[in-house]
């Protein structure tokens, strides 16, 4: 991979993940446990997609090769997507969504403040506006997560159960590809390595008011910088894909 | 057609695009707003550079649409308009004025950016009821009717308000 297709690699990695992680939440839309909370999370989704929108122009054209956004979301298949592994997990329900979007919400807090200094200035411009936007989204999980947690028997218990099974994901999160040493060195791309710390502080912190514990189980899930996915993004795909590439040409 | 837009300055066509309300809170232009930022010629080709509130909100296209459509309505054709991220916009951008549009809208304008920034704690210090004005406010959520507003309800006259988040 020369640096070009390394750093057009990297914008669509971080878009993929906004956009699937967008289409999980949007699944919520009509759905949610009451008005004000399925308007939270349509609203979510809605930044998530808008940024993913805009990342994905900015890939297109580091690409070159007259691709659109478009084109980028909805004609790659599974393994040409990036997006975390974290991401594409399903609701199951309202806990393990909330549990999988803020364990993304302080990733990608510590990432934007990063990336806001990056060399790339369009990437740069995206993650002021995405950090201010995740402010918003980390608090509102932050709060569930002390809620569910301090709350009944039965939401601590379901908050925990999906805290055990989502940690394995959290190690990919932070995975970096060998093109990636290149990016970080000319100031484009984050070292993960750099925001581990951040991150784990405000899991901490938040686990502390929820009354979670680690998971005994400690092993890690991975694969996603190599376009390897669990079974679910198949079919988030088909779902998300299916009108675009059915009526190609349609329009809102 | 392209001759008309010779007799139009950049500047009067900022004007003229000062005027397009907010497809979400028609009391408040796209000026007042900070979303229209420049206007610039190239040849005979109009820019018209916007920036968005949001990166979902989904009144951006309808923004674009308005000012395609007012600038056809006068008679120039070739517009282009450029979606611009840098500087973010910030509701620091919202004049004091169209603060107080919205308040009198029955939506309580955003503070200063800097006093709500803390992630996980923060809140609106001086946030009071757009209709009786106490202070005795409490939040029913963080996301609203559209992607910049909170929902809050006042605690003394017992009203449901917006609250424009400052971002
Ligand atoms: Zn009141």
């Amino acid at each position: 991979m020369n640096q070009n297709e390394a750093h057009f690699n990297y914008i669509l990695r971080l878009a993929d993940t906004n956009l699937v992680l967008g289409h999980r939440l949007s699944e919520w839309s009509g759905h949610g446990p009451y008005l004000e909370e399925d308007i939270a999370m349509t609203n979510i989704a809605l930044d998530m997609i808008g940024q993913a929108n805009s990342l994905l122009q900015h890939a297109a054209k580091l690409e070159g090769k007259g691709r659109t956004e478009d084109d980028l979301a909805y004609m790659r298949n599974e393994r040409e997507f990036y997006n975390t592994l974290l991401s594409e997990q399903k609701n199951i329900d309202f806990a393990f969504t909330i549990v999988r979007q803020f364990l993304s919400d302080a990733f990608d807090f510590h990432l934007y403040k990063k990336l806001e200094s990056s060399k790339d200035e369009t990437l740069a411009a995206l993650a002021v506006k995405g950090g201010k936007e995740v402010t918003y989204h980390l608090r509102h999980t932050a709060a569930w997560m002390e809620r569910l947690g301090d709350g009944t028997e039965e939401s601590h218990a379901r908050l925990q159960k999906a805290w055990n099974e989502l940690w394995a994901y959290t190690a990919d999160l932070f995975a970096m590809n060998t093109s990636d040493r290149e990016l970080v060195k000319a100031g484009i791309a984050v070292d993960n390595e750099t925001i581990k710390s951040a991150w784990l502080k405000t899991v901490e912190e938040v686990m502390k008011k929820a009354h979670l514990t680690m998971p005994a189980n400690t092993w890690q899930h991975s694969g996603s910088r190599e376009g390897k996915h669990t079974e679910h993004l198949g079919f988030l795909l088909a779902e998300m894909q299916y009108l675009h590439r059915t009526y190609p040409q349609a329009q809102w | 057609m392209t001759q008309e837009a010779h007799t139009y300055t950049n500047q009067e066509i900022f004007r003229l695009l000062a005027t397009i309300p907010d497809p979400e809170i028609p009391v408040i232009t796209i000026e007042d707003l900070g979303v229209l930022r420049s206007v610039t010629r190239e040849g005979d080709m109009v820019h018209v550079c916007i920036t968005p509130t949001y990166s979902g909100c989904p009144a951006m296209k309808m923004i674009e649409q308005d000012i395609v459509s007012l600038l056809k309505e006068k008679g120039i054709e070739k517009v282009k308009v450029d979606m611009v991220y840098a500087p973010a916009w910030t509701t620091d951008w919202i004049s004091d004025e169209a603060k107080e549009k919205l308040r009198r809208y029955g939506i309580a304008p955003p503070e200063k950016a800097t006093a709500d920034k803390s992630a996980i704690t923060g809140k609106p210090k001086h946030l009071a009821c757009p209709r009786c004005g106490s202070k005795n406010v409490e939040m029913i959520s963080q996301f609203g009717s559209t992607a910049c507003k909170a929902l809050y309800k006042c605690l003394d006259c017992k009203e449901p308000f917006d609250y424009f988040k400052c971002i």
